[in-house]
């Protein structure tokens, strides 16, 4: 009994979730093959050739205060973000399962304690 | 007749046009508006939307803070998650890159209000530290991000969410969300920037080209991603999403275990 409650509780089913994986996979690796030879610049990049193109001559009227010193260090604050993001997640997902794993196992320990106090 | 072929041959120009500019386009960059790329009155209309959307999430958030911790946990995650899909470039079928949105976790967990709130840190961090948006453009970017979008997510998430399986709810309320976004990224620009010929809706006709297409299937890996994120909070978090309102554990984990 108490051992098929914490086996279903090692959250393992996973369910749909290898396939939800692999269509995200495919989603990004699928250009990348479709479009050999492109360089896959930013969106913004066209958006900012389209307005030069309705606008002949736009001059953008005021300047970024500070801006990151080259593509290497741009992607380096990308990661930054995507790092402190991605361990804060993992920080919160890990502390609901040990906190779960640890309500689980209050019961049984509550138990095995009357256990003990009644065989004395 | 004549106005369909027109406007296909439209698409298809500004197709071209976007994917000639992208082999030319060396500098990588973000796909909100740029500093310097809205015109002054436009910023402050901008902002001028904006300003009650925020207001309304301050409120919101500082009842949530004053409410349990543990909601206030989950509202981390919701930026935290804004802040890793906004900070990936992903390739997409038209050959150049763009980044999903990240709202759709927020709308589904605390609605637009809020993730207007949580869109604007992330803009503002992006626009002062990667030059990426700008700060003048922080409203406007945030109405299409923070505000429009989530809004349509929103929409689509409580017609779906009784409705429809929940994966589904959650699949579409992100795709509505992220598609939205550059939607009106697209509207904003081309009413800003009306073209000689034909005005604002042939500039619209150029600028979704350019942003929408890209986004589709970038739409659809944040559905995915948005749906995989919402189900193992289900599994680890059951009691926080039943706080929020959340319907039911989603199908998986909580019916084995039972």
């Amino acid at each position: 009994m108490e051992s098929s409650i914490s086996k279903n509780h090692l959250g393992l089913s996973l369910g749909k979730n290898p396939l939800l994986v692999a269509a995200v996979l495919i989603l990004v690796v699928a250009p990348l093959y479709v479009r050999r030879g492109a360089d896959f610049a930013g969106a913004d990049d066209s958006a900012r050739n389209a307005i030069s193109e309705i606008r002949p001559g736009y001059q953008p009227w005021i300047k970024p205060l500070w801006e990151p010193p080259g593509g290497e260090i741009a992607s380096l604050l990308f990661s930054l973000q995507s790092a402190a993001g991605a361990g804060f997640i993992g920080y919160y997902f890990g502390l609901q399962r040990g906190r779960r794993k640890a309500a689980e196992n209050r019961p049984d320990d509550a138990k095995r304690q009357r256990a003990a106090t009644s065989r004395d | 007749m004549e106005p369909m072929r027109q406007a296909r041959s439209l698409t298809g120009r500004a197709l071209l046009g976007g994917c000639l500019f992208l082999i030319s386009a060396r500098q990588a960059g973000a796909m909100h508006i740029m500093e310097g790329f809205l015109p002054p009155e436009w910023c402050g209309f901008w902002f001028l939307a904006a300003l009650p959307f925020w207001l309304a999430g301050y409120r919101r958030i500082k009842s949530i803070v004053a409410r349990r911790q543990e909601t206030l946990m989950l509202l981390g995650v919701a930026g935290a998650y804004i802040f890793v899909l906004s900070a990936l470039k992903i390739p997409s079928v038209t050959g150049s890159c763009s980044h999903p949105t990240g709202t759709g976790l927020g709308v589904i967990l605390f609605g637009p209000a809020v993730v207007s709130i949580l869109s604007a840190i992330v803009l503002f961090f992006q626009a002062l530290m990667l030059a990426h948006g700008g700060l003048t453009t922080l409203g406007a970017n945030t109405v299409a991000m923070g505000i429009a979008g989530p809004l349509l997510g929103w929409l689509f998430w409580r017609i779906l969410r009784r409705r429809a399986p929940e994966g589904v709810a959650v699949f579409m309320a992100t795709m509505a969300a992220d598609l939205s976004t550059y939607f009106v990224t697209a509207v904003q620009l081309a009413a800003a920037y009306p073209a000689r010929e034909g005005g604002v809706g042939r500039s619209l006709v150029t600028f979704l080209g350019i942003f929408a297409v890209t986004q589709i299937p970038l739409a659809l890996i944040e559905g995915f991603l948005t749906v995989l994120i919402v189900r193992s909070l289900g599994r680890n978090a059951p009691e926080t999403l039943a706080l929020l309102g959340v319907p039911e554990t989603p199908s998986g984990a909580g019916e084995e275990a039972a």
